[in-house]
């Protein structure tokens, strides 16, 4: 593997393509949903280099459907820079979008499987597609159970598409909240506490969990509980990128590079570096 | 409140905190309960009340909550069919430190605190099996409580 210099980084991992911002639709009170023209073909679970010029460029993943290639959906929460500037972009403008890079969730290995999808907050956009591709090829899954917390009501991303992934979709949404004022009726408790109400069969269901270290870390340790083999357990991780292309070692996590051997990873592979103190 | 035609001995035996509790003990503890159920929306407890009772929940969901000013108050955790509500009963001054409010019509099984700290004062390994039912419950939730104060959803490493 080489290790680019700053210099030449441009010329290995090219320049982003201009793509024109369909609409943009604010799903929170910080979370914005950007529709582009379409880029073919992708992996649920991959992400985009979303470049603002003169601001910079982030990883985002792609929340659309992997089977509607006219168009592509990324969901963004402005957290700094580039994100607040991503947010801020409007109708009709543009945006730098390389890719797409990195690893897909197991949708062949889940093939007849039961499914038990884990996440909270943001992390529920990089699995959207994942969620969309088992209601568009609903035959080929077995039970399908969506745990999803958030930290207050207000929080939920994709909260109007509940009912619909419920009915049409026939994938048991479970979701909870850390803390709701006034007339929430839902569950109030951390995301862990849904693992034993889902009616997938946790000791033989593939899991797809994505979300902050400490919530996949609690999350792998609740499905153990239920018999689970972390064998079956996937995670999505996150780390900071300059290439997205496994060439300038930012996003390194020890032999493996995020953005090119994941961002998706067998739980087992990376194991290790959960039980690091620091990585 | 309104009390339920069900008998308190089938729903203790059907409860999971009672599960593999001696008979005999669970039998003993049959003049401690009654069966309750309250309204969607209706008031289980309010802080500051006596806490005279601890509820096994069959059917429903209760929420704690913490009154707010502006009348609404925070929901910190719900409480589900198959678990229990409240230790206050146990713990001196016996005063509830949260509101529980039924989030759905709510059945169960209210265990009067009274009857049974009459009863453990007198036996010891009922005590303890009790005890370590609710030390088993409070384990639980101070383990999520600390999950939830970690923040888990938060920013990356922020
Ligand atoms: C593979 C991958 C997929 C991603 N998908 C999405 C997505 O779909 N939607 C989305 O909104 N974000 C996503 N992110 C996170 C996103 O890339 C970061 O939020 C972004 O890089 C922050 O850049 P910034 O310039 O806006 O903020 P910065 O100025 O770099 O940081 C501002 C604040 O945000 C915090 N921050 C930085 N990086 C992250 C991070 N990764 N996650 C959370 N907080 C962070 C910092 O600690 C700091 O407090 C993804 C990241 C990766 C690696
Ligand atoms: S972002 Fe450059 S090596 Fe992964």
């Amino acid at each position: 593997m080489t290790i680019a210099t700053k210099q030449n980084l441009e010329s290995i991992v090219g320049a982003p393509r201009p793509a024109k911002i369909l609409s943009v639709d604010r799903n929170t009170d910080d979370v914005w949903t950007l529709r582009l023209e379409g880029q073919g073909a992708f992996g649920p679970g991959q992400f985009n280099m979303l470049y603002v010029l003169g601001v910079g460029e982030v990883p985002i993943s792609i929340s659309g459907s992997p089977g509607k290639t006219d168009e592509l959906l990324h969901t963004v929460r402005g957290v700094g820079g580039v994100t607040n500037a991503i947010t801020s972009l409007k109708a009709g403008q543009s945006v730098g979008v390389r890719g797409p890079f990195g690893t897909s969730w197991p949708m062949a290995a889940a093939k007849g499987r039961d499914v038990v999808i884990v996440t909270g907050g943001i992390g529920l956009a990089p699995l959207r597609p994942a969620i969309y591709h088992i209601i568009e090829n609903r035959a080929d899954y077995g039970k399908v159970s969506l745990l999803y917390g958030a930290r207050t009501p207000k929080e939920m991303l994709y909260a109007d598409e509940f009912d619909s992934w419920r009915e049409t979709g026939d994938i048991e949404v479970l979701t909870t909240v850390d803390a709701a004022i006034g007339a929430w009726d839902g569950d109030v408790g951390v995301v862990t506490t849904l693992i034993p109400r889902a009616s997938a069969d946790i000791s033989d269901a593939v899991a797809m969990i994505c979300g902050p270290e400490v919530m996949t870390r609690f999350t792998v340790a609740g499905l153990a509980e239920r018999n689970q083999s972390k064998d079956n357990i996937y995670v999505s991780l996150e780390r900071n990128m300059k290439c997205g292309t496994a060439h300038c070692g930012h996003c390194q996590l020890g032999p493996k590079f995020v953005c090119k051997d994941g961002p998706v990873f067998k739980f087992t592979d990376v194991a290790h570096w959960f039980e690091k103190r620091e990585v | 409140m309104t009390q339920t035609q069900g008998s308190v001995a089938e729903l203790l035996k059907n409860h999971p905190f009672f599960e593999d509790f001696a008979e005999k003990y669970r039998e003993s503890l049959l003049e401690c309960g009654r069966p309750v159920s309250f309204k969607k929306g209706e008031e289980v407890f309010l802080t500051g009340e006596q806490a005279n009772d601890f509820f096994l929940i069959n059917k429903g969901r209760v929420a704690i909550q913490v009154p707010a000013s502006g009348g609404n108050p925070i929901s910190i955790q719900t409480v589900r069919p198959g678990s229990v509500l409240g230790w206050s009963w146990l713990i001196p001054p016996h005063i509830w430190r949260f509101d529980a409010t039924a989030l759905d019509d709510v059945e169960g099984v209210a265990m009067d605190g009274r009857c049974l700290r009459g009863k453990v004062e007198v036996d010891h390994e009922l005590a303890y099996e009790l005890l370590q039912r609710f030390t088993r419950v409070m384990a639980d939730r101070l383990e999520n409580t600390r999950i939830q104060l970690l923040d888990i959803y938060g920013r990356g490493n922020e």
